[in-house]
């Protein structure tokens, strides 16, 4: 196993944890990009990878090698892919697959879902006002999307506020961020070394509508103060203790790193991130590594089932 | 890989169940409920599902002999936020799809939050 052929299985496990710190360094509109198109680049290269790995061991399966009419002992001689490799390889190809596939299935019914809720909601404008006393605001996917607002979260905000609170929402619908993350979820289901894209990418998409509020408001100060309201008033709602809709992520994030929220509201205070274009530039230098490794890999098997088949008509002739 | 099925089967039966609740219109027990569903499922499966609904707020129940009986807490528009967000809620992808304005805090998150705000 030559270790260029290994490259894109390696570059996901380095990509996964820079997902964080990538998610904070670089402006979230970039971040995004870069994180969702290499994500699902190395979700590719990573499976291709692994199905080629087995595909060279299935060619040494006497019954393929005589099917495909392919010498034996060449392929033992040029072909270093060992048996146990190619079945480990086999096996990871096919869980990825149907994990992608599965996963990919999941996400479509759920946005399809997230759709027809979005048209049952009464009314007819871009944003549903709902009466509860709960402090609630999200934007539903869909043709055409909408806004939920609870009269809670609006009693909450000044005017400036509600302002800040709609463009941040508007701006998830208008950039099309539920299929960014959709993406993101399909890709770490077939790697599972760029799971950490997915908390990633749900960050930045956060931050884009942030950064969109902000500008739209002209105060990032007062867009960061809206957040941090409406978070604060929401951890004191009863009401979503018993809906049990914040437990989970407490339980799953680490006690000693800030959750998103605050990350939010302190990327706000600060100056907007700069572009950083050696870092985006490493990041798309360790796509292209993964891909070029395919194509190595890709390259060598065609050589030796090349070589193979001229093995077979020399022991003929 | 089964998890994953029964989870989103789970969250079909939610509503499936509060279809037949507020059809109904009258508190119904487990059982009425159950044989309301037009389809095979255990005792327990339903009882389950009436009991996660009852803890999400969405049903009130009241004694009635030896078992629950069970109503949709109310149809009016006030609840439909909260519906809805229970709905999505009973989804495994609910996280992707709602693009929610602010997400939970831990106790620390708080803390750091006021931190900052008080300095904002």
């Amino acid at each position: 196993m030559d270790l260029d052929g290994c490259l894109p299985l390696a570059v996901p496990v380095v990509v996964g944890l820079a997902a964080r710190p990538l998610s904070s360094l670089l402006p979230p509109r970039t971040a995004t990009w870069l994180l969702t198109a290499t994500g699902a680049l190395l979700a590719l290269t990573g499976t291709a990878t692994l199905a080629l790995f087995a595909l060279a061991g299935a060619l040494r399966l006497p019954l393929i090698a005589a099917l495909a009419d392919l010498s034996q002992r060449v392929l033992h001689r040029d072909d270093p892919t060992s048996p146990p490799v190619a079945a480990v390889a086999g096996a990871l190809t096919v869980a990825a697959l149907v994990a992608a596939t599965r996963t990919a299935v999941r996400e479509v019914r759920a946005l399809r879902a997230a759709a027809r809720t979005a048209r049952d909601l009464p009314g007819d404008g871009l944003v549903s006002v709902v009466e509860d006393a709960g402090v609630e605001a999200f934007a539903l996917p869909g043709r055409p999307g909408r806004i939920v607002v609870s009269t809670g979260m609006l009693a909450l905000l000044t005017e400036p506020e509600r302002r800040v609170l709609l463009a941040h929402e508007r701006a998830h619908l208008a950039g099309g961020h539920h299929l960014f993350r959709a993406v993101v979820r399909v890709a770490s289901a077939a790697n599972p070394a760029l799971w950490p894209l997915r908390a990633a990418v749900t960050y930045t998409t956060e931050r884009w509508a942030d950064e969109r509020a902000a500008a739209t408001a002209g105060d990032r100060r007062r867009a960061a103060r809206a957040i941090g309201k409406a978070a604060l008033a929401a951890a004191r709602d009863p009401g979503r203790v018993v809906l049990g809709i914040g437990a989970p992520p407490l339980c799953r994030r680490s006690r000693t790193r800030p959750g998103p929220v605050p990350r939010r509201v302190a990327a706000l205070l600060a100056p907007p991130p700069p572009h950083r274009h050696g870092l985006v530039a490493a990041v798309a230098l360790l796509a292209v590594l993964a891909v070029t490794g395919v194509q190595d890999r890709a390259s060598d098997l065609h050589q030796v089932i090349h070589r193979a088949r001229q093995g077979t008509a020399q022991s003929r002739g | 890989m089964a998890n994953g099925g029964a989870r989103r089967a789970a969250g079909t039966l939610e509503s499936k169940i509060m279809a037949v609740l507020h059809r109904a219109g009258v508190p119904l027990t487990t059982s009425a409920v159950q044989a309301r569903l037009g389809e095979e499922l255990a005792y327990t499966t339903v009882v389950t599902i009436l009991t996660r609904l009852h803890a999400k707020g969405l049903l009130v129940r009241a004694k009635e002999g030896r078992a629950y009986s069970y109503a949709p807490i109310s149809d009016e528009p006030g609840l439909a936020a909260r519906r809805m967000r229970a709905v999505m809620d009973g989804r495994p992808d609910r996280a992707a799809v709602l693009a929610r304005f602010v997400d939970s805090l831990t106790d620390q998150d708080e803390r750091l939050l006021r931190d900052l705000l008080e300095g904002a």
